[in-house]
């Protein structure tokens, strides 16, 4: 029992950093309709500016993750202005996803270019100890991005609901003529959502390598693949479906390394998401849309 | 129908982003080494494959500096039977296929003899070319089994199977209360191929495994699961067949999840002290079984780790010392079998196929013979990690 409780923390733990990088891509393809495969690259970025900053020149930590967010921040305004408005129009939808993948392709590469392509050990930005309750241990940064994660859902959720730019972003969601219409500026809402997305993938990558310390290129790759199944699995477009899709996603991934098979574990993950795909083809939360003719 | 398309695109997603997970990346460094400016001068041309980037490029780096610095010496004190030798390495990122094609540019440079490749699988896919071009090669630290399949591929270190069970008889000889639980990467041969030989040797020999686990290269970032389970299995004793790098990780989740068994690795292990940002305080105790240690107090260790330090400002690793005895036998075999450059690639290597198992080098590694099949005989040594450096462990 102590095991499988213990089992069940680290489940959390690695479900909640899923779940921050999988807003990220809910967010974007309910508002922009584009998968945006770069943002598991995105991570690695702002792992490496909070490395750079922290390890490197030896400034404070928050200075560090805050440097991660700007940095994801305006990189992410950049991709989006440089990389994907011009082929928001494009005729199929197949040119922003291989403009992403290129794009991804980019970030990795000039990462190893940059800061070489050997492993580096990231120290935890978190400060908090380990933590014994009864005969449960658990790690500091575990309590962190459980608490990180919902916090930032909540605020994500009351700034789309309750403030105007949040609207826009609904507007947006549900039909981009119809928004722009209605005075709302749709390339504005969409810049937007990919700050925020990218300024959530900073503090993923922050939180991601200080749960599992070894920095590289290519860090963010399998991270990103796993949200983007738990953004799918959620019912992508929604926010607390990501949140929920992350989280279990984390929890099915530690049980079945523990009481199945540590080699069929990424096999097991990706069955689920057939099978409640087959059962619930938008995703635990996604929302049926009728379409009017 | 809504729904098909949209499938049909998450599959194209999925597979994409597949292939974007499986594919590192690349940047290539090549470099040049060696006296010899024209090609009029004679000279023994001895090339080197191993990654010199790449999540491993300790190893690498490490291999072509020991084997440059023995070069140097070799040359300052008048070269092989009186030829001078031009050393070149080339990067293979630790890649198969990026190892075939540091291969090829090293056949243009009129490579004559191959000292590599430095890991198993980039060694086991340039051992078919050099078999076909019927060139000799001595990889330093190729273990696995497959690097010396061929009759003109031979090992300066052990191989897997050997560590194996070399590991398991240390285990019987000093720890046999041990209760002890083995961690591995079950994707690569190296791992699977040592874990194998321990867990069969160690059943022979009467130890008490008690729990086996594994992970592999896809999930080599979050151990919880796989540390929870060795930790309820009560294991005094963790044996971890694998490389530094995930070993690291694997420390510090250890350690934040308070489980401190004794940990015990095989050469891979060797590095985890060199890595950019790591801890070294988790890897206190940590004890591994190599044929070298750094600390060593006889003369020809001593200049080696002085020269290495001052040259290249770290601490050789065993890597280095496997390609530093490997070009020292190379020097002996070749004139064993008095040879000279002006020999064609596959005459030396006939010659040297029988020179090197009549001779012994006395070298970093202890003193090696060699086998026909390729395999070294030597002795390996325990070393500890205490207060962040590696010491030898007596007895």
């Amino acid at each position: 029992m102590v095991s499988f409780i213990t089992n069940l923390i680290n489940g959390l733990s690695l479900g909640s950093i899923y779940a921050i990088i999988a807003i990220g891509y809910t967010m974007v393809y309910g508002i922009a309709k584009m998968l945006n495969f770069a943002h598991g690259d995105v991570i690695m970025v702002g792992a490496f500016a909070a490395y750079t900053i922290i390890s490197t020149m030896g400034l404070p930590t928050p200075v560090g993750i805050l440097a991660a967010i700007v940095c994801c921040t305006l990189l992410g305004i950049a991709i989006e202005k440089i990389a994907y408005r011009p082929l928001r129009n494009a005729g199929s939808p197949l040119a922003v996803l291989i403009t992403a993948i290129g794009v991804s392709y980019f970030l990795q590469n000039g990462a190893m270019l940059i800061f070489g392509s050997d492993t580096k050990m990231f120290s935890s930005v978190v400060p908090l100890q380990t933590l014994s309750v009864g005969p449960f241990l658990i790690p500091g940064t575990t309590i962190v991005s459980i608490l990180t994660s919902v916090i930032l859902v909540s605020v994500l959720q009351i700034f789309i609901n309750k403030t105007r730019p949040g609207q826009a972003m609904l507007a947006c969601a549900q039909d981009r003529a119809a928004a722009s219409l209605m005075g709302i500026s749709v390339n504005n809402t969409i810049t937007l959502t990919f700050a925020i997305g990218s300024a959530m993938a900073a503090v993923a990558g922050v939180l991601l390598c200080s749960a599992y310390p070894a920095l590289s290129p290519t860090t963010g790759a399998m991270p990103g693949i796993k949200a983007f199944v738990a953004a799918v699995f959620g019912g992508i477009g929604s926010v607390p479906g990501a949140m929920v899709g992350g989280l279990l996603l984390g929890v099915i991934e530690i049980l079945s390394r523990a009481y199945i098979s540590t080699q069929l574990s990424d096999a097991i993950v990706f069955a689920v998401l057939i099978v409640v795909l087959l059962v619930k083809p938008t995703g635990l939360f996604g929302k049926v849309i009728q379409e009017k003719v | 129908m809504k729904m098909k398309k949209w499938t049909g695109l998450l599959l194209a997603g999925c597979m994409a982003a597949g292939a974007l997970a499986g594919c590192g990346g690349s940047s290539t460094g090549s470099t040049q080494t060696g006296g010899g400016e024209g090609s009029e001068e004679l000279t023994w041309k001895i090339g080197m494959i191993g990654p010199l980037t790449g999540p491993v490029a300790i190893y690498g780096t490490d291999v072509k500096n020991a084997g440059q610095i023995a070069v140097d010496e070799i040359n300052a004190a008048g070269g092989i039977n009186g030829y001078q030798i031009e050393y070149r390495a080339e990067d293979d990122e630790h890649d198969a296929e990026k190892a075939m094609n540091a291969y090829n540019t090293l056949k243009d440079w009129g490579m004559q003899i191959l000292a590599g490749a430095v890991t198993s699988t980039p060694s086991t896919a340039v051992e078919a070319l050099t078999a076909e071009d019927n060139m000799f090669q001595l990889t330093p630290s190729g273990s696995s089994k497959a690097c010396i399949e061929e009759a003109n591929a031979f090992a300066v270190c052990f191989n897997d199977p050997q560590q194996g069970t070399k590991s398991a008889e240390y285990f019987a000889e000093h720890f046999p209360d041990a209760v002890i639980g083995t961690l591995y990467d079950s994707s690569t041969e190296y791992s699977a191929g040592i874990e194998a030989n321990f867990e069969s040797k160690g059943a022979a020999l009467g130890l008490d495994i008690a729990d086996v686990e594994s992970f592999t290269a896809d999930n080599n970032t979050d151990f919880t699961a796989q540390l929870n389970k060795l930790k309820s299995a009560g294991c005094t004793y963790v044996f971890m067949p694998i490389y530094y790098q995930e070993a690291s990780v694997i420390l510090q989740q250890a350690a934040n999840m308070g489980f401190t068994p004794d940990f015990f690795g095989c050469d891979g292990m060797d590095g985890i002290l060199d890595i950019e940002g790591f801890d070294t305080s988790l890897a206190e105790g940590l004890m591994l079984l190599t044929p070298f240690a750094a600390d060593a107090e006889d003369e020809l260790t001593v200049n080696f780790v002085e020269n290495f330090r001052s040259a290249y400002e770290k601490t050789p690793n065993q890597f280095g010392a496997d390609q530093y005895d490997g070009i020292y036998a190379l020097k002996l075999a070749i004139e064993k079998a008095d040879l000279t450059p002006e020999a064609s690639v596959s005459d030396i290597c006939e010659a040297l196929k029988t020179a090197i198992t009549q001779i012994e080098v006395d070298g970093l590694t202890g003193t090696i013979t060699w086998a026909a099949s390729g395999e070294p005989d030597k002795e390996p040594k325990a070393v500890m990690i205490k207060d962040g450096a590696y010491v030898s462990i007596e007895g």
